[in-house]
């Protein structure tokens, strides 16, 4: 079992205990995933997104006693929230004809969402500045004055950080480490 | 050929790209969920039990929420409203 997995699982079982700080560490780990489930792989209009992502973090709640291997919640949420999609598009089809994702198109998509968790969580495993840098650029499209700004950072070394974090998360990804720099900081 | 193997950094950059945050207020009324249900299953339960509030409720739901001390948030008013229906 990987240590995401033992995570995710320790992170269910206090769920069903009733710990509340728990139920917010899952919607934080899973939250991006779902809406990007959402709006990225069944493309539906931000208004109903919203409400599939309600219903699908709803339906996580009110039916976790029903999950039979707590390490896998990712996939069983992912499957959740496809099923709210599914029915939100059916639902919105009988109303007015909407224009549908092919389904390899949209299976696709999926996939990579799922690649993309699996670098969140390598992102997540870096520690900081590098998984705060890597995420306002590439997640949240701040500028690198913005980021600067934010992160108390000269501006101008920004895209050489970026460049050593993106080389780190890679290493990161490929399951190896790369030496620590003389700072202690990126490499 | 492992997946890690094929990661070049301008695909590392894509794939962390397509995860943005959820919209503002999306995360913070998931983590309310707990809540919600609790005060919805403790109002439909009142509803069933107490054969004046039951009234009350289909009458003006918005005041009956206030006056037994709920904040009738329209997630709140629109799920008893659903709920009403089948009781």
């Amino acid at each position: 079992m990987t240590d995401e997995a033992r995570t995710d699982a320790e992170l269910v079982r206090r769920c069903r205990r009733g710990d509340p700080d728990a139920w917010n560490e899952l919607v934080e780990r899973f939250s991006r995933y779902v809406h990007a489930i959402c709006a990225k792989g069944f493309r539906l209009e931000p208004h109903d997104a919203e409400d599939a992502f309600q219903e699908a973090f709803t339906r996580v709640y009110t039916r976790l006693d029903s999950l039979r291997d707590d390490s896998a919640v990712r996939p069983w949420i992912a499957q959740l929230t496809r099923r709210v999609c599914l029915d939100r598009l059916a639902a919105a089809a009988r109303e007015q004809p909407v224009e549908e994702v092919a389904p390899d198109v949209r299976e696709a998509t999926l996939d990579e969402l799922d690649e993309a968790f699996a670098v969140r969580e390598a992102l997540t495993r870096l520690g900081e500045p590098c998984s705060e840098i890597l995420d306002r650029f590439f997640a949240r499209d701040e500028s690198y004055r913005t980021i600067g700004d934010a992160l108390d950072i000269p501006s101008g070394t920004i895209a050489s950080r970026i460049s050593r974090c993106l080389a780190k998360l890679r290493a990161e990804l490929e399951g190896r480490k790369q030496p620590v720099g003389r700072s202690g900081e990126y490499r | 050929m492992t997946q890690a193997d094929v990661y070049d950094e301008e695909r590392i950059g894509r794939l962390i790209g397509l995860l943005p945050p959820a919209p503002e207020g999306w995360e913070q009324a998931a983590k309310e969920i707990p809540a919600f249900r609790r005060s919805l299953d403790e109002i439909v339960s009142r509803a069933e039990a107490d054969a004046a509030f039951r009234p009350a409720l289909a009458a003006n739901l918005e005041t009956a929420l206030r006056e037994a001390g709920y904040e009738p948030e329209p997630r709140l008013v629109e799920a008893l409203r659903r709920h009403l229906g089948t009781l």
